[in-house]
């Protein structure tokens, strides 16, 4: 591969500092392409970040122009697997010491760049300015830290899903995740540095410091250095977290005997900080000074914040800075305070990549002719480190040491992504149906699953690039990949905000892309599209033949037979292996528990949108025909399906193809394209499951003009393991075949249950769910 | 000239008479640190009433009044006390006097000595220790409590003294020209219309009042970052063991060494925010370095120590202040006495951050207001 060759070259490597090593396609990435440079140095840490251009392949698929085809081709479509160039943002975080040996693999990696200015922010750009620019030979362009800080922060919450949190230290999951609220503003960040800043946020670019405190980190540190002889703030931390604070501190109960009743004081409640070391004549534990130095500390920040959310009133705290950065003892002691002071009223939130906001918004400063907000971007799963990669409270003697490297990519998505128009309340939607953080049984299971099915897709991974010798060594890299990001998030569930099916899957797609397999099924998708299209005017006849009655019913059934042909479950795959010529009607058979309700016996819907999901069967012989039926009700139709490959889900790409030739069969289907009734739009996604809160704003533009009265969601990813629970303000239907028995069992069904639930907004009409077989 | 008479000295003497109770008259406030007790010396007792009155009245009243100290620890604040003064038809002189909590063991041994339990008088207490140390009372000198909430107390208490104090300093006072220390003076202050007030009490902890007129206050919030906080933190950082040694100490520090300041990160004032450079970005935040750490001085620690713990309260405050809407402060409580440091401080936090809206006030009485509310539970229960 082009792309890796100067990485792989070993020409710099005597260059490099001997206490560590760069490995060069994990860390720095994408270098020769590298534009737009920032630096944030802080106390200890420097995030170092940079634009590059990302090369990869992308499946195209292309109708054969059968007019000009001498020859009769079999398949209808013919793959390509293109190069694409895509953008990507490079976050890279390492503590301080190693910034020499960093900057120079830097120069020794920049390509063509014709970058000549490196934004800089951090109390550190000062001190290192000089060596930036003799090492990378830029110009430090400095940024203002409070600017770039907030900067940051509007960018991580509204591109990341689940950037913000809730520490919880007694809870079954520490971490609980934040859904992304469709706006952002007023906010206020506390901002935890050697003092504290309190800042306003009302919009992209208007914010105030409206207070802040000198009582911060840096009294923490300082004070605690004094009163213990200890040095680090890492260790001054691991000293407090061991300590007993009620031996120095002077509670209620040390001066009532008990509670103060009457204003509801408990007797624990720290009443002089210290309070006990001024009387007796003793010494104290470093652990219990260090404990009671936090607590007051902590309490006051809070109770400030607190006072200044009240004043503002704001119910959104973020609160960053080097004191919180990771730490669980602070984020508990920060959180145990907003508590208090705000009985419940304010919640303390955390930022996933709070220590990137910095380095995040003098990029931004710098990319702002690139336009940077008018694009959506998306966490890159595979190059990212995650939460907590480097735990400070581990060992901080080892981590001193050890240097290490914390990444985060995002990329640039092709398509702006917004609400879908007709979520009931798109700040409370939650796409997925299970935290597998908070269900360890869930998250066992289904994390055994995904490593059980990684030889299968690494074996169809290389299936799909018979002609690139190569693809092993890729094949195994994606599956070392793989294999350790599903390792991290055995003992992290929280690395990527919550865990879900959807984030497993989504990862594995991101590993996929990573090591250029961009479509291991496309060959699959192919036969069975055209398979299936054969087939398709018996299958239109056979029901124009039945009654109406039977027809709304062989309709349902039709969509429901259709989605059992999915190679993403375990159960399926296992039958599609083993019989190639596993049909239709036997899918037909295997179902459990058809509903026998009918959907369009009133008066026709003014426009259904559906949500696709496989290809083959399930798009062409089930969704299909109950599209057609849609339209000669005089129902509009919009079909969404996926933007880019995803397992066998069909793409909008693959969609267009077999919509035209499926037109050349069937006039109902030609009439609904020619008059504008059928449409075809892209979801935005590349996922199997699907995020109602991240579609393309085309989609929710035609959604929109349309007057959509009618949501149909179909499959397992996007209608089970997401948006089982989503509230629609329309009437919605959401169908699938549970083709995983543990899953089944869980839902109280058999393995090839129907899961069927048809609801109505606000009347309350809900026809229920899984039928029982 | 006061709006605030809690007593009503116009009703005639004989209903007065038959529900004031019998001598020795005390009010009690028992604090995580110290003891403040007030005591009604009648100075217009009859020849009548001082056949009567038993040996054991007589002795403590000498005691009292004819000593300024009481053991090793105890102290009569002489300086404060109220002469002449009209307390339920009596004249006589209210004293002011503190010891440490934990010397209330002895001060109970005292009792059982004097045989007070033998007066059957009414021991009215505030503060956390009338709970905590109630039976102590009982069991250690036969004496019955009756506990107040401190709260209640304090706000009685200050108004009452702000009312009946005419002559001499002036109770209330506040600082002219905060923002100058050249220029800054103390200046008597008349408490006319001293509503909405927030009332800031400054013990071991902080609590923190806003009072709307007598009986209607609420606690906003308070902060464990008080009194004590600066003692305790000052005796482990210096090795010094008193409020007054570390007072002492403090006035000859120098907090700028230990604290990291605005322009020591700017190299001037951080315009952006309108932050001077003066201005206190971390505090202690110089002592993360070592070198720093080494060559600050015992002054220097209990310096910062004091403006640390002094600033944040204004902080909080200034922002209760504003929360509630109140424009006037008055900061009570021991950790302002003999402590110009820090009442000045406040005086220049509180105008300088709010431009000069926020007026902080003192009282000259700082720290007996609770005892005073006690002792006026006594005469005129509410």
């Amino acid at each position: 591969m082009a792309e890796w060759s100067g990485l792989h070259s070993s020409t710099s490597r005597h260059t490099m500092d001997k206490s560590i090593t760069l490995p060069p396609d994990e860390i720095f990435r994408n270098l020769e392409n590298a534009k737009r440079f920032a630096i944030d140095i802080g106390g200890s840490l420097t995030k170092l970040a940079y634009y590059s251009t990302v090369q990869h392949k992308v499946a195209k698929v292309r109708s054969f122009d059968h007019a000009t085809k001498t020859e009769m081709v079999d398949e209808l479509y013919e793959i390509s697997v293109q190069e694409e160039v895509t953008a990507r943002l490079h976050f890279i975080k390492f503590e301080n010491a190693y910034i020499e040996t960093c900057l120079d693999f830097v120069r020794d990696h920049l390509v063509n760049t014709d970058t000549k200015v490196i934004k800089a922010t951090g109390g550190g750009a000062h001190k290192f300015k000089e060596l930036i620019e003799r090492k990378l030979g830029l110009r430090v362009d400095k940024e203002d830290e409070m600017t770039c800080l907030i900067k940051g922060c509007n960018f991580v919450l509204r591109n990341i899903p689940h950037e913000a949190f809730v520490y919880a230290k007694h809870a079954d999951s520490e971490f609980r995740f934040q859904t992304t609220q469709p706006d952002i503003f007023p906010y206020l960040l506390v901002n935890i540095g050697s003092g504290v800043s309190i800042v306003k946020v009302e919009s992209e670019d208007k914010f105030e410091r409206i207070g802040g405190s000198s009582i911060g980190g840096g009294t923490f540190w300082g004070l605690g250095a004094l009163l213990t002889k200890t040095k680090r703030f890492d260790e001054l931390l691991q000293l407090a977290s061991k300590g007993q604070h009620t031996s120095v501190d002077m509670l209620v109960k040390d001066i009532y005997g008990g509670s103060y009743g009457s204003l509801g004081l408990t007797g624990d409640l720290i009443a002089s900080s210290f309070g006990k070391s001024a009387t007796a004549d003793k010494g104290f534990p470093k652990e219990d000074m260090a404990k009671s130095l936090l607590h007051m500390i902590s309490n006051d920040i809070g109770q400030l914040a607190c006072l200044y959310a009240k004043l503002h009133n704001l119910s959104r705290v973020y609160f960053g800075g080097f004191f919180i950065r990771g730490h669980p003892v602070t984020m508990h002691t920060i959180t145990y305070s907003i508590n208090f002071f705000t009985k419940g009223e304010v919640q303390a939130l955390f930022l996933r990549h709070e220590g990137y906001l910095g380095a995040i918004g003098a990029f931004l400063k710098g990319a702002e002719e690139d336009n940077p907000n008018q694009y959506s971007w998306g966490e890159n799963y595979a190059g990212s480190s995650g939460l907590m990669s480097v735990s400070p409270d581990m060992n901080p003697m080892q981590r001193a040491r050890s240097g290490t490297f914390d990444m985060l990519e995002m990329d640039r998505l092709e398509r702006k992504l917004v609400n879908l128009p007709l979520l009931q309340d798109a700040s409370s939607y939650i796409p997925d149906t299970v935290d597998l953080a908070e269900d360890a049984l869930a998250r066992e299971y289904w994390l055994y699953c995904f490593e059980e099915a990684l030889d299968g897709v690494v074996k169809r991974a290389l299936a799909s690039q018979p002609d690139m010798p190569e693809a092993a060594e890729r094949a195994e890299k994606f599956r070392q990949k793989y294999r350790h990001k599903l390792q991290t998030l055995r003992h992290q569930p929280f690395a990527y905000g919550s865990l879900t099916v959807r984030s497993l899957l989504d990862t594995r797609e991101h590993c996929l892309n990573e090591f250029n397999f961009p479509d291991p099924y496309s060959k699959i998708k192919q036969r069975e599209n055209d398979m299936a299209l054969k087939y398709y005017q018996k299958v239109v006849k056979s029901l124009e033949e039945l009654s109406w009655e039977e027809r709304q019913f062989a309709l349902i059934r039709g969509v429901l037979a259709g989605n059992v042909f999915d190679w993403g479950a375990k159960a399926v795959s296992d039958v599609l292996e083993s019989e190639p010529e596993f049909g239709f009607e036997q899918a037909k058979r295997k179902l459990e528990g058809i509903p026998s309700i009918s959907l369009l016996c009133g008066p026709p819907h003014k426009c259904a949108l559906f949500f696709v999901d496989n290809s083959g069967l399930d798009i062409i012989l089930g969704v299909m025909p109950f599209v057609r039926e849609l339209l000669s009700r005089g129902t509009e139709v919009v079909l969404a399906s996926n933007s880019a490959p995803a397992l066998n889900d069909v793409t909008n790409g693959e969609l267009q193809i077999l919509t035209e030739s499926i037109a050349a069969m069937d006039p109902v289907i030609q009439a609904g394209l020619r008059e504008d009734r059928l449409t075809l739009v892209q979801s935005g996604s590349s996922s199997p499951c699907l995020d109602l809160s991240r579609l393309d704003k085309v989609l929710a533009m035609v959604v929109r003009e349309r007057k959509t009265d009618l949501v149909i969601i179909e499959g397992m990813g996007r209608a089970i393991h997401t948006n089982y629970y989503a509230m629609l303000s329309c009437e919605s239907l959401k169908m699938a075949v549970i083709k995983n028995s543990w899953l089944a069992d869980r839902l109280g069904g058999k393995l090839f249950s129907v899961v069927f639930k048809y609801e109505v907004p606000a009347a309350g009409h809900d026809s229920e769910a899984l039928t029982p077989p | 000239m006061k709006l605030l008479a809690v007593i009503e000295t116009s009703a005639p003497l004989s209903s007065l008479y038959h529900i004031m109770p019998s001598f020795p008259w005390f009010g009690m406030d028992i604090g995580g640190t110290l003891v403040k007790l007030v005591y009604f010396e009648p100075k217009d007792i009859t020849a009548e009433e001082e056949q009567e009155e038993v040996e054991n009245l007589k002795s403590i009243r000498r005691y009292l009044t004819s000593n300024t100290a009481y053991g090793k620890t105890g102290i009569r604040d002489v300086h404060l006390e109220l002469q002449d003064l009209t307390l339920c038809g009596r004249t006589g002189n209210l004293h002011f006097i503190r010891f440490p909590t934990h010397d209330l063991p002895a001060f109970l041994q005292m009792g059982r000595n004097k045989h007070f339990s033998s007066l059957h008088t009414t021991l009215c207490a505030t503060g956390g220790g009338a709970y905590k140390f109630e039976s102590d009372f009982r069991t250690m000198a036969d004496l019955q409590l009756h506990k107040l909430d401190e709260l209640d107390c304090l706000i009685r208490g200050v108004l009452y003294i702000d009312s009946v104090v005419s002559s001499g300093p002036s109770e209330c006072y506040y600082f002219e020209n905060p923002t100058d220390p050249d220029r800054c003076i103390q200046k008597p202050y008349t408490l006319e219309n001293p509503y909405p007030l927030l009332l800031v009490n400054i013990g071991s902890g902080v609590s923190i009042l806003a009072v709307y007129s007598e009986t209607n206050y609420k606690r906003v919030t308070g902060t464990s970052l008080g009194g004590g906080t600066f003692l305790g933190l000052c005796c482990l950082l210096t090795g010094c063991s008193t409020f007054e040694e570390a007072l002492e100490m403090a006035s000859q520090g120098e907090s700028t060494r230990v604290d990291k300041l605005v322009r020591d990160i700017y190299g001037g004032n951080y315009e952006r925010f309108g932050l001077p450079g003066w201005a206190v970005a971390s505090s202690f935040g110089n002592m993360m370095s070592k070198d720093k750490r080494e060559s600050v001085s015992k002054e220097d620690l209990a310096r910062a120590t004091l403006v640390t713990i002094t600033n944040n309260i204004g902080s909080i405050t200034r922002m209760c202040a504003l929360n509630e809407n109140i424009e006037r402060v008055v900061f009570v409580g021991n950790f302002l006495r003999v402590n110009t440091l820090s009442m000045k401080l406040l005086a220049y936090a509180m105008d300088y951050w709010s431009k000069g809206q926020l007026k902080a006030l003192f009282l000259q009485h700082e720290g007996y207001f609770g005892a005073v509310g006690a002792l006026l539970e006594l005469l005129h229960p509410a």
